[in-house]
């Protein structure tokens, strides 16, 4: 998830400048107290002298501050904030700890879990009965071969996001979106970011609505290292995604600023794109739709799970695990969470607070379709070439079958490594 | 030491001198103490060294004193360059990268805990720890009563032992560990199992939390005198290879391994690897050729401009010098970003104003990319070398040109024959200088580039403008763009190091020689 993680941060920031230029809704939330849920399974601690280093990005700082507070009142334990760069965490995470100077505890996305696997740096967690209250997606997203290694907190993914005044019902097809965009006599008549790099994230559900995922699934829905893009369908994906080019609905001059921008400016009635974007929306009536299908199967997007990691070298392994059990999955800070990125909750109770407002709502039932993006290592080498592929079919500098074979043909050497 | 300490040197000097070497050895001490608390041998070694050279050289006087100018380049060259360079080349000869992250002992203790499972369906406990001097135990409390069990005994029931709300709070033998002894004890204790009975197979009591106990079974066994990894439920026997992994007989691998000495298969496999060698090659032909255009551009234009400029016929010179300065006083990498902006294919000032629309892909196209890249540095560039031209002709005594003047040379005839030579004497090492900081360059290729477009025919994430160290930086993976492999990445870089000293070193030669021709 390189490129849909670039694209938070980038959507990160954006909210964090908001926030900073003070509108009256955009103010960080205040922390609310989760004394309420304060720990029931543990009996009264002293952990007095220790200190716990947790890394979290910019936009989840505070939301985890009020979280550690809470955590020092209860048991005189210091909780050490350091605010990293998202796009930075998880190299630095895998180089720091085996040196032994990583944190005990750092925020991260569920697919990045194979890669931490495959480097050792992360520790199994086992939350016994406080498994129950997650919703199943987001701990089977942090499980590999059942062995839970992480605590979640948000499911993510992307939608289609409708400008109520500009198209008042949600299209069911590609060709429907287009047609009720040029109705609507708006600049653009669907926006979807591609960049000069691609944006295979972003593209997924329409790749997948041609039946053509990128992984083939165990039966038990975890995937196998066996590339299932190529063949016919694959290659029909690719043969729309240059008539698309060539038409101009999808444009790799589309960054993720300029469709953000766009839509704000009321320039489009539709964008796909992520809860993180709604911030910028501030002033529009929006709806969260099914993302439209282009190839006549439903278009499923990728579901992320972010969460919390505990270091495989913590020295603090008692204190971080209660930490991360009894304090953060908790639904007062699960929803100060929420409310700082609009990710849905992954505490069920936390995230049926969230359902009453009606964009959570409609991103909560695309993700209902969703699939979990792949966590095994061997999606590194997907992503790039990925990318690269489709922006070059897009613009028209690769031919649509023969780039695919080739995209193909570049993975599969990479995975045989 | 009478002799040594006159009383000349009890002046200002050596209380001034007193005390800042006195700061000095703060600093070396304290790290020397935070270096034995970290174990780490090699800089407290080094830290005493350097501390003793130090004072050695400042406080006595026989046979140091050219030592006194030297020692704190020396020191900070050891720790900043020497180190480095030799670092690069320990990690160029080992295999470190995705998958082979920690040393043989980590990865074997994390492959144990990955493969150690709470048993299905099996109950969580309420649990004490205990203390029996200095050895723990676990007390759990279950239907049947309190069982008390530590490493080496298995649980056992303990009918005398007092229960209140739920949690065992005495147990005869033994003593309840306060929270304190929790917190400070707590990797022996997330470390400790006590068996269910004395049949393995049952499992064993951990805790995660030191409040709740799981039983666990492990399914992974290590034999550490025959270096093997045994799965106890499918019987595959996992032996260490010299490559850094546990390999099964079928061939498979688990995932996580270590970091071993591969010796020099990482230069090979630069060279040799076509998925790398073939633009290697491609990539340092621009690479050069970046470099040496760079230098050529930016050294003619701002040449041209300081002999304008130096004319003193010209007007307003010092408005037109400072504002000519400005790129300069930028920084480069902001620059660089905001010019990838203008130049945007769609939405940029200068397809969008300047050209009224023209969708010319400035950046996207791999030629005008390349012309891009030159064009930005060229904005960047020649200011500095305006700067040291113009310098350098101020420096010109004036009776040599009168003296061209006088023996009947015209203006450009002074300039080729004369001028010229003189200042290019004066400007070659900068010059050299500036190629070797062009050819790595990286921040104007990943700002403005990132080094794209990307090549279509090769499946290495390299494009058009990718120069050797940015090309680098993408299959090291260090972006993400690949797996992360910092053996190759290291090799990589020693590589473009040996291309840059070689270049260098011919430089200054041919240096010389236009020297020793004047």
């Amino acid at each position: 998830m390189r490129r849909g993680i670039a694209t938070i941060g980038i959507a990160a920031s954006l909210v964090a400048l908001t926030a900073c230029g003070g509108g009256p809704a955009a103010t960080t939330p205040a922390p609310t107290e989760p004394a309420t849920s304060a720990p029931t399974t543990q009996a009264p601690t002293d952990y007095t002298g220790a200190e716990l280093t947790i890394w979290v990005d910019e936009t989840r700082k505070d939301a985890v501050e009020s979280a550690g507070k809470v955590f020092t009142e209860a048991t005189n334990a210091q909780v050490k904030i350091v605010q990293k760069n998202y796009e930075d965490i998880q190299s630095d995470f895998t180089t720091q700890v085996p040196l032994g100077k990583g944190p005990d505890i750092t925020i991260g996305a569920h697919d990045w879990l194979g890669n931490l696997i495959q480097n050792g740096v992360v520790a199994p967690i086992e939350m016994g009965d406080k498994a129950a209250e997650f919703e199943p997606v987001a701990l089977s997203a942090f499980s590999q071969d059942g062995q839970l290694y992480g605590v979640p907190y948000a499911i993510e993914n992307i939608g289609l996001i409708r400008n109520t005044e500009l198209a008042a019902e949600a299209p069911a097809t590609w060709d429907d979106a287009l047609a009720a965009g040029k109705a609507a006599g708006t600049k653009y008549p669907i926006l979807i970011q591609v960049g000069e790099t691609g944006d295979p994230y972003t593209m997924y559900p329409l790749q997948n609505s041609f039946g053509a995922p990128v992984f083939k699934q165990n039966p038990d829905g975890s995937y196998t290292s066996e590339l299932a893009m190529g063949g016919a369908q694959g290659e029909a994906f690719a043969t729309w995604l240059a008539e698309q080019g060539k038409a101009g609905t999808i444009d790799t001059a589309i960054t993720y600023d300029i469709a953000v921008s766009s839509f704000a400016k009321g320039d489009s009635p539709f964008i796909i794109g992520g809860p993180w974007m709604i911030d910028s929306f501030k002033d529009l009536k929006l709806a969260i739709d099914p993302i439209p299908s282009a190839g006549g199967q439903t278009a499923s997007p990728f579901v992320g799970v972010q969460g919390f990691y505990v270091s495989a070298q913590s020295q603090n392994a008692i204190v971080a695990n209660d930490f991360l059990t009894n304090y953060i999955a908790t639904t007062d800070v699960q929803y100060a969470l929420y409310e700082v990125g609009n990710r849905t909750p992954a505490l069920t109770s936390a995230a049926e607070k969230a359902a009453s407002d009606p964009l959570a709502a409609g991103f909560a039932t695309v993700a209902s379709t969703a699939v979990p993006m792949p966590s095994i290592p061997e999606m590194a080498a997907v992503w790039t070439f990925w990318g690269v592929t489709q922006a070059n079919i897009v613009s028209g500098k690769q031919e649509p079958v023969e780039g695919w074979q080739k995209m193909i043909s570049d993975i599969e050497g990479q995975i045989k490594k | 030491m009478a002799t040594i300490w006159n009383s000349r040197q009890f002046g200002l000097g050596f209380i001034v001198k007193l005390i800042l070497v006195g700061l000095v050895d703060a600093l070396g001490v304290f790290v020397i103490l935070a270096a034995w608390r970290a174990e780490s041998w090699w800089i407290l070694g080094f830290m005493v060294l350097a501390l003793a050279a130090i004072n050695y050289t400042y406080f006595t006087n026989r046979h140091t004193l050219p030592l006194k100018y030297i020692l704190p380049g020396l020191v900070f060259l050891l720790a900043f360059q020497v180190f480095v360079i030799f670092y690069t080349g320990y990690i160029a000869l080992t295999n470190y990268g995705d998958g082979h992250n920690l040393t043989k002992d980590q990865a074997v203790a994390s492959l144990l805990a990955q493969n150690e499972r709470r048993v299905e369906g099996s109950a969580a406990y309420p649990l004490t720890v205990l203390l029996r001097g200095d050895e723990l135990g676990f007390a759990i409390v279950d239907d049947s009563g309190v069982r008390v069990g530590t490493a080496d005994e298995p649980l056992q029931p303990a009918p005398d032992a007092v229960v209140a709300g739920g949690k065992v709070t005495e147990v005869p033998g033994f003593e309840v560990a306060t929270p304190q002894d929790v917190f400070s004890r707590q990797s022996e204790i997330v470390g400790l199992r006590v068996p269910l009975s004395d049949d393995p197979e049952e499992g064993s009591i951990r805790t995660q939390n030191g409040a709740t106990g799981f039983v666990f079974r492990s399914t992974f066994a290590y034999d550490e005198a025959a270096g093997t990894l045994t799965d106890s439920v499918t019987g595959t026997v996992y032996t260490a290879t010299d490559r850094g992994q546990f390999q099964a007989p079928d061939g498979t691998t688990l995932a996580t391994g270590w970091r071993v000495f591969v010796g020099t298969e990482n230069f090979t496999r630069a060279f040799t690897d076509t998925q790398y060698s073939g633009p290697f090659l491609r990539v340092l032909t621009w690479n050069l050729a970046f470099a040496l255009l760079s230098v050529v551009t930016t050294f003619l234009l701002g040449l041209v401009l300081a002999i304008v400029f130096n004319d003193e016929r010209q007007r307003g010179r010092k408005v037109y010098r400072t504002l000519l300065l400005l790129p300069y006083a930028f920084p480069a990498f902001l620059s660089a970003l905001i010019w990838s902006g203008l130049l945007n294919r769609r939405y940029g000032f200068i397809n969008q104003v300047l050209l009224g629309g023209a969708e010319i892909p400035w950046l996207t196209d791999p030629w005008l990319a390349r012309l891009s890249v030159l064009g930005v540095n060229l904005w960047l560039g020649f200011p500095y070398m305006f700067l040291i031209a113009t310098g350098a002709l101020q420096a010109l005594p004036r009776d040599i040109q009168e003296a061209a003047r006088v023996d009947g040379a015209g203006p450009l005839r002074t300039w080729w024959s004369v001028t010229g030579p003189l200042v290019l004497i004066a400007t070659a090492p900068v010059l050299i200088a500036s190629f070797a900081f062009n050819f790595n360059n990286f921040t104007l290729i990943y700002m403005l580039t990132e080094g794209g477009p990307r090549f279509a025919d090769t499946s290495a994430p390299i494009g058009a403008t990718d120069i050797l160290i940015s090309m680098v930086y993408s299959i090291s993976g260090v972006d993400g763009s690949a797996p992360k492999n910092y053996g190759l990445a290291s090799a990589l870089s020693i590589v473009i190091f040996a291309v840059v000293a070689i270049i260098s070193g011919l430089g200054f030669r041919q240096t010389r020689r236009l020297e020793e021709v004047l």
